[in-house]
């Protein structure tokens, strides 16, 4: 390994970075724009569920509920309805997403003190969004007869009533249960995977489409410092992509960072050379830049996006799918953002997940080095 | 050691079914002008690419400055200087850039190549160049460019793979006085060509046809050995049509007795 040589490459591809400022801002928006977009749309907050409300009762009782429903942050009083017909085609067209039917002997039976059914019709398509939101349907119910029942007892003039369970949950971590603050940290690892890989598939395949990899290969340069000298100037944009990200988090979705900063940078520079080495292997074996790119954008971004533990549980999938996310770089790197965002944790907890990417980073530049061969076939 | 360059026994490349170069054999003296001339597809840059250590041989041995070609690519990389047919210099990048780049690959040291730098610019007639990008040059420019990164660490062996396809009568002149003047300072210049002329300049010539080298040997010996009963010499172009046609009827003596 001969550093004038790697520094003599380096210096070439830095130039060919800088002539060609399109790509450039490419490699600078692209993050910028992903984390923008999948940061905005992709929450899995369920708030503001569309209900639409039949009251066949319509009394004060049954106002109350309905009230009590579109008090809460969760549900909006969309639309009322005085038939089945139009609460079907409320729910059909997407307009409504829970029915609530409070049927017209409502306030009667509550003032008897008897049971007052009340008919909830939900839309289980989304079987996620609607098991949340009858869990809340659920509370917002309870609460309203628990105060029902306080009230009776008081009008009776009953010993004051004493809830028996009283459950304090605390959530650490995330405390407000944003699902951004849990959906940013890992959407930079899977942008930076799918990212870091485009950028290098392109390097050695555009050599050999324009015939400078044979004059190159002709040279007693070693493939090693071929790669390593490659590597660098994508390791630098790698590098001001996460800047770009970190701030992107900080000031645009505020989501609070709690550990080390150098340890967050630290562990984004061992797993950018891994990608970043993925992705030249790939150039090196296809030697076409289109072919090239497809595959690493491909062989990147589904792993990283549902193997990687970034939304989906592992714990909740099947064996043999949890066995193939351990070779999922991206499992990693998510599992150490997070750490280091939420909970604040260092390379104690995280040693582990550290190794394994520095393992998977020398994986990847061996790989490439090994089949990068200076023969043409 | 002996006293050869380049020396080639029974060399042979296939690709599948194809033989594109078929059991080849020469010697190269040092400080030899060698000129390799054919049609294209004969087997030409396949010859140079497997010498050069870049294109494994099927068959067959070869040395090039005393290392195999076979067993010790990297070590024949250390000796020779290569042109390919393709220009292959990094067109966003400018004269200078280039030359660093492949000073830096060569590593050669800093005093060195300054002044190497210096003499490709002025031998390339770059100089009001140099800081352009190597794109908007023209083809004897970049042909000259192309040559000096590829001597810039004054290899004892030069392949170039036909450098003056496509560039103007003056520069292809020009070109040519660079490649004596390199085989006066007993660099050894193998070179592929079109051109009958610049057959001529050459100290020995190899014609290969259809993978095979059907004539060898100096301009003069070619010749004469087709000499005229008058007594003249046949043109050097004379001579290689006559050995393809020669060459033709052997292989297929049908269309002889249809004619």
């Amino acid at each position: 390994m001969n550093p004038r040589r790697v520094r003599a490459v380096a210096r070439k591809e830095f130039l060919h970075v800088m002539r060609d400022p399109r790509s450039l801002l490419m490699a600078l928006a692209t993050p910028v724009l992903l984390l923008a977009l999948f940061g905005f749309a992709l929450t899995l907050d369920v708030d503001n569920v569309p209900l639409a409300v039949w009251d066949q009762s319509n009394t004060p009782r049954s106002r109350e509920l309905a009230s009590r429903f579109d008090g809460s942050p969760y549900f909006s009083l969309g639309m009322h309805v005085d038939n089945y017909r139009d609460l079907v085609r409320a729910i059909d067209s997407g307009q409504a997403m829970m029915g609530l039917v409070v049927p017209s002997d409502f306030a009667e039976k509550i003032e008897a003190g008897r049971d007052a059914p009340v008919q909830l019709i939900v839309d289980g398509s989304d079987s996620n969004t609607a098991t949340i939101a009858i869990g809340y349907a659920g509370v917002v119910a309870e609460i309203y007869a628990l105060d029902l029942i306080i009230e009776q007892n008081q009008r009776r003039g009953g010993p004051q009533l004493k809830i028996p369970l009283d459950v304090r949950p605390r959530v650490w971590f995330n405390e407000d249960l944003e699902s951004r603050n849990f959906i940013i940290p890992g959407l930079i690892a899977v942008i930076m995977m799918v990212i870091a890989a485009m950028l290098t598939s392109l390097t050695i395949a555009r050599e050999w489409e324009r015939g400078t990899m044979e004059q190159l290969i002709s040279t007693p340069i070693k493939p090693g410092e071929l790669i390593l000298g490659k590597l660098a100037p994508y390791f630098v944009i790698g590098m001001c992509d996460v800047l770009l990200a970190v701030l992107m988090a900080e000031f645009v979705f505020h989501v609070p960072l709690r550990g080390n900063v150098a340890l967050l940078f630290g562990m984004s520079a061992v797993f950018l050379v891994g990608a970043l080495a993925m992705g030249m292997t790939v150039s090196i074996v296809t030697r076409s830049q289109l072919l090239s790119c497809q595959v690493a954008v491909v062989a990147t971004f589904l792993p990283a996006f549902l193997l990687s533990g970034f939304i989906f549980t592992i714990a909740n999938m099947p064996p043999v799918i949890r066995m193939i996310t351990y070779i999922v770089p991206a499992r990693y790197f998510v599992a150490i953002l997070k750490g280091i965002y939420l909970k604040g944790v260092g390379l104690e907890i995280l040693g582990t997940q550290a190794a394994l990417l520095a393992v998977y980073a020398v994986v990847m530049v061996t790989l490439a080095r090994v089949s990068l061969k200076k023969k043409l076939t | 050691m002996n006293n050869y360059a380049v020396v080639v026994e029974n060399l042979e490349k296939r690709f599948g079914a194809f033989v594109a170069v078929d059991r080849v054999s020469f010697r190269i003296e040092r400080g030899e002008v060698f000129g390799f001339l054919g049609p294209n597809g004969a087997g030409k840059s396949t010859t140079i690419r497997m010498l050069c250590g870049i294109l494994t041989p099927s068959g067959g041995s070869g040395t090039v400055a005393g290392f195999d070609i076979r067993t010790q690519p990297e070590l024949v990389k250390t000796q020779i200087g290569y042109m390919s047919q393709k220009f292959s210099l990094y067109q966003d990048l400018t004269v200078e850039e280039n030359i660093d780049f492949y000073g830096g690959i060569y590593r050669i040291p800093p005093e060195k190549r300054r002044r190497r730098k210096e003499w490709v610019i002025e031998m390339a007639g770059l100089a009001e160049h140099r800081r352009r990008l190597t794109s908007i040059l023209s083809g004897g420019w970049k042909q000259r460019l192309a040559l000096g990164c590829a001597i810039l660490h004054e290899p004892p062996v030069v392949f170039l793979d036909e450098p003056t396809s496509g560039v103007d009568p003056i520069s292809r002149r020009r070109f040519w006085d660079l490649i004596y003047e390199m085989s006066g300072r007993g660099v050894t210049v193998f070179v592929t060509t079109h051109y009958m002329d610049e057959a001529e300049y050459c100290n020995r010539l190899g014609l290969i046809y259809r993978g095979e080298l059907i004539a060898l040997g100096t301009p003069h010996e070619l010749k004469t050995e087709m000499a005229r009963p008058d007594g003249t010499l046949p043109s050097l172009e004379e001579v290689f049509v006559s050995r393809i046609e020669a060459r033709d009827r052997v292989e297929q003596p049908e269309r002889e007795v249809r004619r």
